[in-house]
């Protein structure tokens, strides 16, 4: 009898796995074949063969332009924003046990863009400072609405109501920076309004890339504390988990690696909140969702860009591609929250 | 609480301090408005202030300065008085203490209808967009209310903003995406995205006089009704108030009055929430006296936000709109930290 169960709950967990592989290795397929639609298309259509040479160093005529100036640092701040933003998102979903406790609803990712515009149109700074301002922007903005919002009790509809307000100040604050800015600044600044690919350089995206790369391996290891907080907090604590301490942690690697990804791209609108419970569709709860929710934000921002670039005669940039197809999910999701009756 | 009249005190038939506010904003009024003609990228003096205001044959150039700002001053003034006495007359309907029409969306829903006419229906006068913005307002306000208030326990302050936030985000990247193909069209139209009483001239005013003088009649008459709908449906149907009525009209007016300043100036945010609750934390919840006080303070903050603007933003000009969302937004955050748990 007991032996049955057993064998039951092992078959049930390893379905669950070959899920799990099944759909990690589906989405990583698509996010290279995006990558690679990302570094052929354009003003001129490249073959995969002209492609690969010019990432080898080999010079092609005209191509080498187009890929190495262009679509390359294109293809990389998308595919290691959309990493961050769906991996960050996952994070503070996971943490905050709500979906819509995500960094676009409660305003940090409006936090970073903020610092960011100060920095390049007040400071004239550098690029690594205004990273590095990006993340003291975002772990900022954390701090204040945490802080507000905890009060006599701790509640997330409290923090969220916050968060919006601060939002509303942060945007007010842009616009008037925008304002007052020379007009030579406000193509880069405009950027962080909306969300764009538009003119990303390397040089830009590698604080992002080594951010990311660093933080990956941490969220993924402190996952398995998360995967017990999903529990709720008590359960954790019986189990050993130091709760503090990997809320802690997780926050900050999620803030980081978010900031970083906002100061390359913009604030680029939904990724954040949609990666995180696609993923939790299409594997499932049960394992931890770092990696496949990281790819599908990667998925929404290279295709979102893709379909801003080539779907209309104009060309949009990638964060009103997402916005759009975003917010009726957002819409769809409190819909159905509310049918329930908590949020 | 403090305004009902605890027994033994005779009733009242003012609220408490009820004369001393309006005189202190009677003369706040006054002052925001001379200093609205007298400051901007030309300050003008006393002296030019009084050719331009009293002296019409007087033919100096900073006479001509001032006339010119009269409009302006007069457009803010009856743009926040709309927006306070609608934001006054959704929080009533809805018995929900953050409704604003921009934290609801209404604002936005106004702008998008207006940019859809502009760039597909070639409209351009404002006589025809004040429409377009207020049946875009009212299918926002539809909308918004209508997911915020499913389930269980009907329309809670969270489950409003957040479905006016989302509402707000779909309809803002479609007005993003109308624009960007048409940037030379759409350049004079920028105000859409941030509110402003800059271009505002007699036109303007005059375009928007009928809708204000619907909007502020309808408001009067239902105001009485909106006291006994503050004590819940049960107690107000009781008193004889038909409910559903009042709602409909209030409603209906609160959007009129927000569509149409909308439309005018583009979506100017949180003054509906600033000015309702800053009166309603001095006199008291009598809506009989809030709504009128409301519109007073509302066009105050309105005028000083516009005259603050021309020195923040020198020597441009600061849009209102942004001012207004920085002083605003703080006031929803106290609401939300004062805020029982369970009302959230």
């Amino acid at each position: 009898m007991i032996n049955e169960t057993m064998n039951a709950i092992i078959k049930a967990r390893k379905s669950r796995q070959r899920r799990y592989i099944f759909v990690t290795v589906l989405l990583a397929v698509i996010t290279i074949a995006l990558a690679c639609a990302m570094m052929m298309l354009g003003n001129t259509i490249y073959p995969v063969r002209d492609v690969v040479r010019v990432l080898f160093g080999e010079t092609v005529p005209g191509a080498s332009f187009a890929i190495n100036e262009i679509r390359l640092p294109r293809t990389v701040a998308g595919l290691f924003a959309g990493f961050a933003f769906g991996a960050g998102g996952y994070i503070f979903q996971t943490m905050l046990r709500n979906p819509l406790a995500n960094p676009n609803v409660i305003g940090i990712t409006t936090g970073s863009s903020a610092a960011a515009v100060f920095c390049i149109i007040i400071l004239h700074t550098s690029s690594t400072v205004v990273s590095l301002a990006a993340v003291i922007g975002g772990l900022v903005t954390v701090a204040i609405i945490y802080g507000l919002s905890k009060g006599s009790s701790f509640s997330i509809g409290r923090l969220i109501l916050i968060g919006i307000g601060i939002q509303a100040m942060l945007n007010a604050f842009i616009s008037y920076l925008m304002l007052i800015g020379k007009t030579s600044d406000l193509p880069t600044a405009l950027r962080w309004l909306s969300g764009s690919l538009n003119g990303a350089e390397l040089e830009m995206t590698f604080p992002l890339i080594v951010a990311v790369i660093i933080a990956t391996p941490i969220l993924i290891y402190f996952a398995k504390h998360l995967e017990m907080l999903e529990l709720g907090e008590q359960a954790a604590t019986s189990l050993g988990v130091n709760t503090n301490q990997t809320r802690a942690i997780l926050m900050i690697c999620a803030v980081i690696v978010i900031a970083l990804a906002t100061a390359t791209t913009g604030p680029i609108a939904f990724v954040a909140f949609l990666a995180g419970p696609i993923a939790q569709r299409l594997v499932g709860v049960g394992f931890s969702n770092i990696v496949p929710a990281g790819l599908i934000g990667i998925i929404l921002v290279l295709g979102g860009d893709l379909i801003g670039q080539f779907a209309f005669e104009t060309r949009y940039p990638v964060g009103v591609i997402t916005g759009i197809i975003g917010a009726p999910y957002l819409i769809y999701l409190l819909i159905r929250i509310n049918r329930k009756g908590d949020i | 609480m403090k305004s009902l009249p605890s027994t033994g005190e005779k009733q009242r038939l003012l609220p408490k301090h009820f004369v001393a506010v309006v005189a202190l904003l009677l003369i706040l009024l006054l002052i925001s408005v001379l200093m609205s003609l007298a400051f901007g990228s030309r300050t003008i003096g006393l002296g030019g202030l009084m050719d331009g205001l009293f002296h019409p044959s007087v033919e100096s150039h900073e006479a001509s300065v001032v006339r010119q700002r009269i409009a302006r001053t007069v457009f803010g003034l009856i743009c926040g008085a709309a927006l306070g006495v609608s934001g006054a007359l959704m929080q009533s309907v809805t018995r929900n203490p953050i409704a604003d029409p921009s934290i609801l969306g209404v604002n936005t829903g106004a702008s998008l209808f207006v940019v859809c006419g502009i760039a597909f229906f070639s409209i351009s006068s404002p006589s025809e967009y004040i429409w377009l913005a207020i049946i875009g307002a009212m299918l926002t306000a539809i909308f918004v209310f209508g997911i915020g208030s499913m389930g269980a326990s009907g329309a809670t302050p969270l489950k409003l903003v957040l479905a006016g936030a989302a509402t707000t985000a779909i309809l803002s990247s479609l007005v993003t995406a109308i624009q960007i193909p048409r940037m030379n069209v759409m350049d004079q139209f920028r105000f859409w995205q941030v509110g402003s009483v800059g271009s505002a001239s007699w036109e303007s005013v005059q375009i928007f006089i009928p809708f204000l003088v619907v909007g502020l009649v309808i408001a009067l008459f239902v105001a009485p009704a909106l006291n006994a709908l503050a004590l819940g449906d049960e107690v107000a149907t009781g008193l004889g108030v038909r409910t559903g009525v009042v709602r409909i009209f209030a409603a209906f007016a609160g959007v009129l009055l927000c569509g149409a300043a909308t439309a005018l100036a583009g979506p100017i945010g949180f003054i509906g929430l600033l000015a309702t609750h800053v009166i309603r934390l001095v006199i008291g919840p009598d809506v009989r006296f809030l709504m009128p006080l409301a519109a007073l303070c509302g066009a105050i903050i309105l005028v000083i936000s516009d005259v603050v603007g021309r020195f923040l933003g020198s020597p441009g000009e600061l849009e209102v709109g942004i001012l207004t969302a920085f002083i605003g937004a703080p006031i929803l955050i106290l609401i939300t930290m004062k805020a029982k748990m369970k009302s959230i």
